[in-house]
């Protein structure tokens, strides 16, 4: 924008503002905010007289002290910012980093790792599910082998044969299953 | 019915579900982080366009001969890479015992480069990035004094996230952000691997795919930014005369080796579960096709982004020197501008040459700033984190590109697991009846618990000295060992059959001239002359010392002697299987031929389809 006499009148308000703010005596006027050596660069001198002593400044470290408290309203009047209104000798604090209470990456982490660990225990658990289910299975089978045999060897009569040589009482199945435990 | 479907064959070896799956896999493992953060940094130093030529050199003569040795080595012989040579030859089972113990050691190290993308991962949810402002001093009246000094991004990286000694010798402690993280890993790495292929199978789908769908994002964003022309002009302006420099023909060779990722065993095991009649000719070819195209394909990006990032940083320059100008002149704004800066200082210069000179003002070149090139974590950590900062919606990018890392590098890392997993498997000291789950599992947790030396705060440059001696000249040697041991101890006729019976037709001229002379001397020159380079400078190192006088530069310092002993037994120890399983051999064979009961060793290299 343009720098002409109304910006200057703003500027002197400005100041005036922090003064008074500052200082909390309301006695500072536009009219005790003095600009010289204004050049095209924007660039210029100002001195805060004191109007209540006899016209003379008021200490340079004062208006530094007022300008620094009040420095985000002096900007925000001009819409600038500390780079781009600078005050000579005036370096601006800066701002500390926010930092929320907990650290943004630590829940991060935890969704990710929650993720991976229920991952790891699902694919666990359907492993041993599927274990159990084949384990569960050949013993099945082999069940139906026994009694297939257990049929067969009643049926056809042959261990009762082989049995008929000896003498005495012999139950025919268990002499079946020790045949059959043998030859293992 | 009870079995998985699809997922055995008749001899009970798990297999894959489909070719796809394979193929992905072979070219998941051999894309990995060096094909962004690698061969980039090496077209640029190299000349540019011209590095082309060796690359692709060495890709015919050396990549792709032994990508198809090796794939068709363990579809034939159906077995992991210790399981494989010993079946070639006996004498030949320390190239398989080199191999695996190699993977061992690349998969510790690794993992914590991992490890520390997604530390980086996970902080770029914050706003604004962390890694963007300094922190504060003790009494808040300024910035940290070591962040002050180097940068923001500098220091985030050797100080939030390294915690880095001045020294190797100097331990420090175990940084537990990088202990959780490194847990982290670890555990996603046994999700995936927890079944060894069945699971790996599926998870490559999603790493191995996803990456490029980032780099095409970033290829159209990196090309809509300002500076991005230079950066690729740069790039890819052919410098013809470096050809002429051995150096480029010797890096050209050995990256287009680790590329591929061969001699590390994974690529035996991923070939050993296909079906036995499968074409691995064209597989090897369009693995090897793909990585290069990859690496050319991911160069363009990055170096989109480093143009941008060089420009950014040669406007900054421009734009202080403005600033100081106008404010010393007392111009108004916008008199003296980027486009007229050079005239009007001329002219300044001219009239007030007192005043131009007290101002001190830094010359702003934008060839210093493209030369600065880095390569390696560098460019990842620093340089791109940096340039991320400047592009708006910086959180987004740095997002995708940290998730692009951790895939690449995952993908790997399941070519590494495998390569462990597999022969192991296949070895007589595990039971048959352990279930494959608590293998893996104590795999995972092993490596675990050893890679919690890399969190230490020497842990990166302990990681450097791994990757420059373990994942290097081992793996030469190894390479070496099986081209001239397919090619003179089981002879080219003998595996050219065996290749005709899985593809259907004979090997032709190219393979029988690569594989019996070419590969061999290749591989031989490539050795003796990175042996001879490493020998020439000692071992040295540069540490990041807050207290050094010339900080932020490095502080270059020796190695100790019994960190070089560690270097030296890194780089030895899988070599030295070669010739000491084949002396023990030759013992047993001398021995025992005085029993005429024993069988000669050629019997036991069998055509291995039974097995």
């Amino acid at each position: 924008y343009a720098w002409d006499a109304n910006e200057e009148y703003l500027f002197k308000a400005m100041v005036a503002f922090a003064m008074r703010r500052y200082s909390s005596k309301s006695t500072t006027q536009i009219s005790n905010v003095l600009l010289c050596n204004v050049t095209d660069r924007v660039s210029f001198w100002f001195v805060v007289t004191d109007s209540a002593k006899n016209v003379t400044t008021v200490a340079g470290s004062e208006v530094e002290a007022a300008i620094r408290m009040n420095r985000n309203r002096i900007n925000s009047a001009f819409l600038l910012s500390d780079k781009t209104l600078q005050f000579l000798k005036i370096s601006s604090t800066i701002a500390p980093p926010v930092e929320p209470s907990t650290p943004v990456w630590l829940i991060v982490f935890g969704v990710v790792l929650c993720l991976t660990v229920a991952g790891i225990v699902f694919l666990i658990v359907t492993g041993i599910q599927r274990r159990k289910k084949q384990n569960k299975e050949s013993p099945e089978t082999e069940d139906l082998e026994e009694k297939c045999e257990v049929t067969v060897t009643i049926e056809n009569g042959i261990p009762c044969e082989t049995l008929d040589l000896k003498a005495g009482h012999i139950n025919g199945v268990y002499a079946a299953d020790d045949e059959r435990f043998a030859s293992l | 019915a009870d079995a998985p479907p699809g997922s055995l064959q008749e001899d009970g070896r798990p297999k894959w579900d489909n070719k796809f799956q394979y193929l992905l896999s072979c070219i998941g493992f051999a894309v990995g982080l060096g094909n962004v953060w690698r061969f980039p940094y090496l077209c640029q130093i190299h000349g540019g366009g011209a590095f082309l030529i060796p690359y692709f050199i060495a890709l015919i003569f050396e990549g792709i001969p032994l990508l198809h040795l090796e794939l068709a080595l363990g579809q034939r012989l159906r077995r992991g890479s210790i399981g494989a040579w010993s079946a070639v030859s006996p004498y030949l089972g320390g190239v398989g015992l080199g191999a695996w113990m190699v993977s061992v050691l690349v998969s510790l190290y690794y993992n914590t480069v991992l490890t520390w993308v997604m530390w980086y991962f996970i902080n770029s949810f914050q706003e604004p990035l962390p890694w963007s402002a300094c922190p504060l001093n003790e009494n808040r009246t300024g910035f940290n004094e070591e962040c002050y000094e180097s940068t923001a991004v500098n220091y985030f990286w050797y100080r939030k996230t390294l915690n880095i000694t001045p020294d190797v010798t100097e331990n420090g402690t175990l940084q537990w952000w990088l202990v959780l993280c490194l847990a982290a890993c670890w555990a996603i790495v046994y999700l995936c691997t927890i079944r060894g292929i069945e699971t790996t199978g599926k998870a490559i789908y999603v790493t191995a795919i996803f990456p490029y769908l980032v780099l095409t994002i970033f290829l159209i964003h990196g090309l809509t930014l300002p500076g991005a022309t230079e950066g690729l002009a740069y790039l890819f302006t052919p410098n013809l005369n470096i050809l002429k420099n051995p150096r480029v023909w010797l890096d050209a060779a050995t990256q287009i080796f680790f590329s591929l990722s061969l001699a590390f065993g994974g690529l035996i095991a991923f070939s050993s579960y296909n079906p036995p009649k499968n074409d691995c000719e064209k597989d090897a070819v369009t693995v090897a096709i793909v990585n290069c195209l990859t690496s050319l394909y991911a160069s363009i990006p990055v170096f989109s982004v480093l143009g941008f990032k060089a420009t950014t940083g040669y406007w900054d320059c421009l734009d202080r020197n403005i600033i100081s100008i106008i404010n010393k002149f007392d111009l108004p704004e916008q008199s003296i501008t980027r486009q007229n800066y050079t005239t009007s200082i001329r002219l300044l210069n001219s009239s007030y040459p007192e005043k131009i000179a007290a101002l001190k003002l830094k010359s702003c070149n934008l060839q210093e700033f493209l030369d600065q090139s880095v390569s390696g974590t560098g460019l990842a950590f620093i340089v791109f984190t940096q340039a991320v900062i400047l592009m708006p919606a910086s959180q987004v990018w740095a997002i995708l590109f940290f998730i692009m890392l951790f895939s690449l590098g995952l993908s790997s890392m399941f070519g590494n697991i495998e390569g462990v997993f597999t022969p192991l498997l296949e070895l007589k000291i595990i039971s048959k009846s352990t279930p494959k789950e608590v293998i893996s599992g104590i795999i995972c947790l092993i490596s675990f618990l050893i890679a919690l030396c890399f969190t230490l705060g020497s842990g990166s440059y302990w990681i450097d000295i791994f990757d420059s001696y373990a994942g290097s000249l081992p793996l030469l040697v190894i390479a070496f060992f099986e081209v001239t041991g397919i090619a003179y101890v089981y002879k080219i006729k003998r595996f050219s059959e065996d290749v005709k019976w899985m593809t259907g037709r004979n090997p032709n001229l190219y393979w029988q001239i690569t594989w019996r002379f070419i590969s061999p001397l290749l591989l031989l020159i490539v050795f003796v002359a990175f042996v001879t380079l490493q020998i020439q400078k000692s071992p040295s190192y540069a540490a990041w010392n807050p207290k050094y006088e010339d900080f932020p530069m490095k502080e270059e310092k020796v190695y100790p002697p019994w960190v070089l002993a560690i270097c030296v037994l890194l780089a030895v120890l899988p070599c030295i299987f070669v010739p000491l399983v084949a002396l023990f051999h030759l013992m047993k064979k001398m021995l025992g031929s005085k029993d005429p009961r024993s069988v000669p060793p050629e019997e036991f290299s069998c055509q291995g389809a039974t097995s």
